[in-house]
């Protein structure tokens, strides 16, 4: 049986990919107030995935994380385009977006914007299209 | 500094080409990932290159770099990412079909 | 009102995207698309109808103010032309059950369907030369899609071809906006046009100027750059030809239209008239590449080569009747190109073969589609009173007022040609010996839109009384930019 010698690669990925994971959800956070952004939040996800796929194998993979990526494409796009349809309920232009300040009991005052939800639309689309591209061309045999 | 940028988007356009030019598949693709790249440096830097804050919205800032090139840009890079993974896929169904990946040898019945 | 402007680009969009959450359950899927395709053509003619009757809506969409943001200009032209997109449209969603194998039908092609809808009606209701940009590149992805669905052999050589020569000028339209950006520092349409008629760098502007051209061309597929159309239009099933024949090269001809109306027209002796010799050019090698082939798709597919050209033509000569012929023509080629490609995939499908050589005498068997083809040569080619005619007759009139006579000859010559490639199915495919062992398939369905389409495409010729007074208001609000101007800037 083939054995692969990837003890390292292994050790380092279970720590990496959980940095990895982290840093993307707080780009993904701050993207709609400065520099981050779905985008870049989606791509270093799909990046901590693959690098997961490349170390443990697909099956493992699939078991610790029972996600469709296919549907994850139209459920980002969904959720990208119902936030620029949203401002046609309060009679304004398409794309419309607005910020506003609450008080939460953990995190004090925060400023959450619409804008951050078509952030999370993309970062959905872009993680869905990542991994089911490189996914699917690497389990083709 | 806009010259010696502009002169590197001016090779990176000539690299694409030559690559562009040949037979095989995956240089095509690498022709076109380094014709993008030329294409957005150019963006870049008919936006002035300067320095100074990120152009987000806070007070009290004189000196901003222009926002419009690079919210462009990002719109840019996103759309030829799409299309690379689109090619890089398209090219290896097409390889694997064929078992070539040279442009000339891909074969195919028209009048079906 | 004024999200009205968005709705044909955000109803296609929704659609598709609903569409994709469930692709395998076929029947459930057909029937949505109908719905949302009628109900996209309902509200692409209601805001037709609004935008004729009460003038342009400007969608400043987020609420930034025009030069800022992003705009949505739904003028006459737009309206009119996201009309038509949209009737055609929905003749392929009813067509495309009979003709996509399940198969196919399955991996989403009604989604990407959808997606190029919304791409092609954001290319024509922007008002921003980089959107313009992003909604090429969507309604490209779209056409990507399409254009391998289902990964035969010979659709992946021609779809390799296809991506390449299209990222490659899409390419270039970056850099052109870079240097347009660089130049007069805007990237909206109305504020570029009147930048551009105050600057004093005259010369660099018409470079710019060119270079779009070039990336129109190629996405048009004029003369020097088509050589990677008609072989892509022709391998992909008949509702995606139709689709792209009808939409795609339309869209680049509707952005030459609309640049070079709007923006560089500092050079009219300079550009336009390069503009009227590629047109001659196309139309010349676009129907010696009709006559050269015996694979019926392909002659459809090389007609569109000298149809972009007559359009091309109108905007050369670029006076008040000239421009209307140009626009009367590409709402006509449009409808009638969807059509054709319709009717060539059903014979073909009927057939068993797209070469001409294999078959004969199918009129015997299917004496409807025969005459069918025989009425769509006769109003592709422009005969009285078919709807081509009308568009040809303003063309002529306009470049004849301006005594450009070279190039009325050469098209009086060509639309004689495009007739006879047309004939040329009808003669060696419907006359002809009778194959005895022939077994006719059924063809009911497939029919329907083509009529439909057929119909339409008729009526345009026979009813020009009721659509030639908007063609001209178009053309005499396009000869003027100041109307594009003060409707963005100041609306």
């Amino acid at each position: 049986m083939y054995k692969p010698n990837d003890l390292i690669f292994r050790t380092t990925t279970s720590l990496i990919a959980f940095i990895l994971l982290g840093f993307s959800i707080y780009l993904l956070l701050a993207g709609h107030n400065s520099p981050g952004g779905g985008f870049i939040g989606g791509l270093m996800t799909s990046a901590a995935i693959i690098l997961m796929y490349m170390a443990y194998g697909s099956d493992i993979l699939r078991k610790i994380l029972p996600v469709n990526y296919r549907m994850l494409i139209p459920t980002g796009l969904l959720i990208a385009a119902g936030t620029g349809i949203g401002s046609f309920l309060f009679q304004q232009p398409f794309l419309s977006h607005t910020y506003n300040h609450f008080h939460l009991p953990v995190f004090g005052d925060l400023e959450l914007a619409t804008a951050m939800l078509f952030d999370f639309g993309v970062y959905f689309t872009v993680l869905g299209v990542t991994v089911t591209i490189i996914l699917s061309i690497a389990e083709d045999r | 500094m806009e010259i010696i940028i502009l002169i590197l988007a001016g090779v990176l356009f000539a690299t694409a080409i030559y690559n562009l030019l040949q037979k095989q598949l995956l240089r095509l693709i690498i022709g076109s990932v380094l014709l993008s790249h030329g294409a957005h440096l150019f963006l870049l830097t008919m936006g002035e290159l300067k320095r100074g804050n990120p152009p987000i919205l806070t007070e009290g800032i004189s000196e901003y770099t222009d926002p419009l090139p690079q919210a462009l840009i990002l719109t840019s890079i996103v759309i030829s990412f799409g299309i690379t993974s689109l090619l890089l896929v398209l090219a290896y169904r097409t390889s694997n079909e064929n078992n070539t990946d040279n442009m000339e040898q891909l074969r195919g019945n028209e009048n079906e | 009102m004024s999200n009205l402007a968005v709705l044909p680009i955000i109803i296609p969009l929704i659609a598709g995207i609903i569409l994709a959450f469930f692709p395998k359950k076929l029947a459930l899927v057909r029937t949505l698309t109908k719905v949302f395709i009628i109900g996209n053509l309902a509200v692409a003619g209601f805001s037709a109808w609004h935008v004729f009757n009460h003038g342009s809506i400007i969608l400043e969409t987020g609420d930034w103010a025009a030069p800022y943001g992003i705009i949505i200009v739904a003028d006459q032209l737009s309206v009119l032309l996201v009309l038509t997109t949209n009737i055609m449209a929905a003749a392929c969603a009813f067509y495309a059950p009979y003709s996509l194998p399940d198969r196919k039908e399955r991996y989403y092609f009604y989604t990407f369907f959808f997606f190029l809808i919304t791409g092609v009606s954001g290319a024509f209701l922007t008002g921003d030369i980089f959107n313009l940009f992003v909604f090429f590149e969507v309604l490209l992805m779209a056409s990507y899609a399409l254009i391998v669905l289902g990964g035969d052999k010979v659709q992946l050589r021609e779809s390799v071809k296809y991506v390449f020569i299209n990222l490659f000028s899409s390419m270039l339209f970056v850099t052109a906006v870079g240097f347009l950006y660089g130049t007069v520092g805007t990237v909206n349409m109305a504020q570029i046009a009147q930048r551009v008629q105050e600057v004093d760098q005259q010369g660099i502007l018409t470079a710019i100027g060119i270079l779009l051209f070039f990336v129109f061309a190629v996405k048009a597929a004029l003369f020097p750059l088509y050589y990677w159309m008609p072989k892509s239009y022709a391998v992909p099933n008949p509702v995606i030809s139709a689709l792209f024949g009808a939409l795609l090269t339309k869209v680049g001809i509707y952005s030459i239209i609309r640049v070079f109306s709007l923006i560089f027209i500092h050079r009219i002796d300079l550009t336009h008239e390069v503009f009227i010799w590629i047109a001659g050019l196309s139309m010349i090698f676009g129907v010696i590449g009709a006559l050269s082939t015996n694979n019926i798709k392909l002659i459809i597919a090389y007609n569109i080569i000298p149809a972009i050209g007559f359009i091309l033509w109108g905007i050369g000569v670029f006076n008040q009747e000239a421009v209307s012929g140009a626009i009367y023509y590409l709402i006509h080629d449009m409808i009638i190109k969807a059509s054709l490609f319709l009717l060539v995939g059903t014979i073909a499908y009927a057939a068993g073969t797209s070469d001409l050589r294999k078959f004969s005498g199918l009129i015997h068997y299917y004496p409807f589609l025969g005459w069918l083809l025989f009425v769509s040569g006769f109003v592709l080619a422009g005969i009285p009173p078919f709807s081509g005619f009308i568009g040809k007759l303003l063309l002529l009139k306009g470049s004849l007022a301006d005594e450009k006579v070279a190039v009325v000859i050469i098209a009086l010559l060509s639309s004689l040609l495009i007739l006879y490639s047309i004939m040329k199915i009808f003669i060696r495919g419907f006359w002809g010996e009778k194959d005895d062992t022939f077994e006719p398939k059924p063809v009911k369905g497939r029919t329907a839109p083509v009529v439909a389409l057929l119909a339409l495409s008729v009526f345009l010729g026979i009813g020009a009384e009721f659509i030639y007074p908007s063609v001209e208001s178009i053309s005499r609000y396009l000869l003027d930019p100041a109307n594009y101007i003060n409707a963005v800037l100041e609306g």
